[in-house]
């Protein structure tokens, strides 16, 4: 079985590679999301005022003021590794949406039937299918993250390999557990369309209702309570603490209940993905 | 010993009955023909012998398994060659058929030289290192025969494997199915729903019109079930002898006259000529005109139906298959 997994997810990861213009767009993705909105959202910049013609006492005060509340808001006084952290988990959400559309294709250029009537056990689609979806989203993941570096995302005093991991792991938990979620939702569709449309659905809720973007802290109430369930924001928060890692130290009880969440999340839906596989994949 | 045989086999989609008590016994050995006219049932069966679809009712068994209760067992005895083209077009042929070995699990010891001697075979080891997509539609559908032969399967499904080929690629097809059957002792189980496939092409053919089978035979036996060929005779002169002394001829069963021309019923119309004429001779006749017609298939399904094999009205996701299908094949 582990050999049937591998046999098409290799077939994934190298149809993946043989297109130039695929891995090209990859590349330029992450740049035009952090280049672009990433700077166009310069919420630093908004309270950042002329204060050259304060006293120098008056405008000392002033920015500690400002810097103090960005960093209740934010964790950190930039924005822009604010969202950069966010970014990342949103990527692995974009990336983790088409490994359902790869479902439809296969479905619909017959190639599907060719592994149906092969004597493979029916999982070994789904988990080849997840796994060469994990190993994409965790790929961009990547790319974004030096992207971000390279544009002016600045690390924790503190961070280490360690925290690399820790951020790495957030990300292959949410990674699986969406890719799983979106495989389960269109193994039965038939058309481009739906799952297009489904994808659409989703993913500016769940981008939305997550800490990505914008503290939880500051939501009203309804949305808050919506964003404790979303993995994003425990995936989000986890990156977040990693690449602020300061000398203060970080809080391992948080980190521990937003691993167990994330894990929960993979779990079970990796579990859902595999009973779907049994009579989803067939025919009618 | 049959290899493939099917009891009342029967699938419903919804309330549309698609394949409708079909039973069928297809021989070792033997390329056997499965043809009816688009929409018939004919891939529903497919999909049902080779496990993609579970029968309602009825049952089937393919090298001695039943394609449900044993559908792991089915799987690894057979293959399948789907109407679309599937191998990948971003990989090469060789790459192709190395995922198809690891998908029957042959060990790649045994995998490497099986694959060059089906690619030779099907006359593709120059181009197993080539992408896909630079190959003819010819080549594809070949390389999908080769991909399918990997795993020596007892029984190989064909669905409609010269569909959107052009009249030689068809044709080369044709021998290279032969040569599959002569040289790998395979069985063959193809659908059609060109008249002249099934009948050059096959051993035995089975004809499926709106979910049912309605004949069942070699071509030759199904052509004679119609009562023979017809053999024309136009002579010099009239002679009020002819018709008794064609009569005499234990296998001409009517003799018509109509204006100069005799008209012939006769049972093997290919035998029975050459005795006509001998007959012909001996009484000093002399003859302007001869002519054989022997009936076609085509002719059979009328016989049948009361239709001749028409396309049938396809429905959106057909008429998107095949168009996608076309473009594909243009490479």
């Amino acid at each position: 079985m582990i050999d049937e997994v591998l046999a098409l997810a290799t077939r994934e990861i190298k149809k993946w590679f043989k297109n130039p213009f695929l891995l090209f767009m990859m590349i330029i993705q992450p740049i035009i999301w952090l280049g672009l909105f990433g700077k166009a959202l310069n919420l630093t910049g908004l309270v950042n005022v002329d204060t050259s013609e304060l006293p120098p006492d008056v405008t000392r005060q002033f920015s500690q003021l400002i810097n103090g509340a960005l960093n209740s808001l934010f964790g950190t006084e930039d924005y822009f590794t604010y969202m950069a952290a966010g970014m990342l988990s949103t990527i692995v959400l974009f990336t983790a949406m088409f490994s359902g559309m790869s479902v439809v294709w296969d479905r619909r250029f017959g190639f599907l039937n060719k592994l149906l009537v092969a004597p493979i056990r029916r999982e070994s689609i789904i988990l080849a299918k997840m796994s060469s979806s994990v190993m994409r989203a965790l790929f961009q993941a990547l790319l974004v993250f030096s992207v971000a570096f390279a544009f002016g995302l600045k690390l924790g005093n503190n961070f280490g390999p360690f925290d690399f991991v820790g951020m790495f792991s957030a990300l292959f938990l949410l990674s699986l557990g969406l890719s799983a979620m979106f495989l389960a939702i269109t193994i039965r569709i038939k058309s481009h369309e739906t799952v297009i449309a489904v994808a659409n659905l989703l993913n500016l809720p769940l981008i939305f209702t997550s800490s990505a973007l914008f503290p939880v802290q500051q939501m009203p109430n309804w949305l808050q309570a919506l964003a404790q369930y979303n993995p994003i924001t425990y995936a989000t928060d986890l990156v977040r603490t990693f690449v602020l890692h300061s000398r203060s130290g970080i809080d391992i009880a948080k980190i521990a209940n937003n691993f167990q969440f994330l894990i929960a999340f993979a779990a079970i839906f990796t579990l859902v993905g595999l009973v779907l596989a049994q009579r989803g994949l067939r025919k009618n | 010993m049959a290899i493939i045989e099917t009891h009342d086999l029967t699938r419903r989609f919804g309330d549309l009955v698609a394949v409708d008590h079909v039973s069928l016994s297809v021989e070792e050995k033997e390329i056997f023909g499965f043809l009816g006219p688009n929409g018939a049932g004919k891939t529903t069966t497919i999909n049902m012998l080779t496990t993609l679809l579970r029968p309602n009712e009825g049952s089937a068994q393919v090298a001695g398994f039943d394609v449900v209760k044993e559908a792991n067992e089915v799987r690894s005895t057979i293959g399948l060659v789907p109407q679309e083209l599937t191998v990948d077009e971003d990989l090469t042929g060789m790459e192709n058929m190395l995922l198809q070995a690891r998908l029957y699990h042959v060990p790649m010891s045994k995998a490497k030289p099986r694959i060059t001697e089906v690619l030779e075979l099907l006359g593709l080891a120059n181009a197993a290192k080539r992408k896909v997509e630079t190959y003819s539609g010819g080549m594809r559908k070949r390389l999908e025969l080769a991909a399918g032969l990997i795993h020596y399967p007892k029984v190989l499904f064909l669905d409609e494997p010269t569909l959107g080929l052009d009249v030689q690629t068809r044709a080369a097809m044709w021998d290279y199915i032969r040569k599959l059957r002569d040289e790998q002792k395979i069985t063959i189980f193809l659908t059609t729903h060109y008249m002249e496939e099934a009948d050059t092409l096959s051993d035995r053919i089975a004809i499926i019109d709106h979910a049912k089978i309605i004949a069942q035979g070699t071509p030759y036996d199904l052509k004679e079930s119609l009562g023979g060929d017809i053999i024309e005779i136009t002579p010099f002169e009239k002679n009020k002898n002819i018709k008794e002394l064609l009569a005499s001829l234990p296998t001409v069963k009517e003799v018509k006259n109509k204006g100069d021309v005799y008209r012939l019923k006769v049972m093997h119309g290919e035998e029975t000529l050459p005795k006509i004429m001998e007959k012909i001779c001996q009484n000093n006749i002399k003859i302007r005109r001869v002519s054989l017609i022997e009936p076609t298939l085509d002719q059979v399904f009328l016989e049948f139906t009361g239709r001749t094999i028409r396309e049938m009205e396809s429905g959106r996701e057909d008429v998107w298959k095949m168009r996608r299908y076309l473009r594909r094949m243009r490479g």
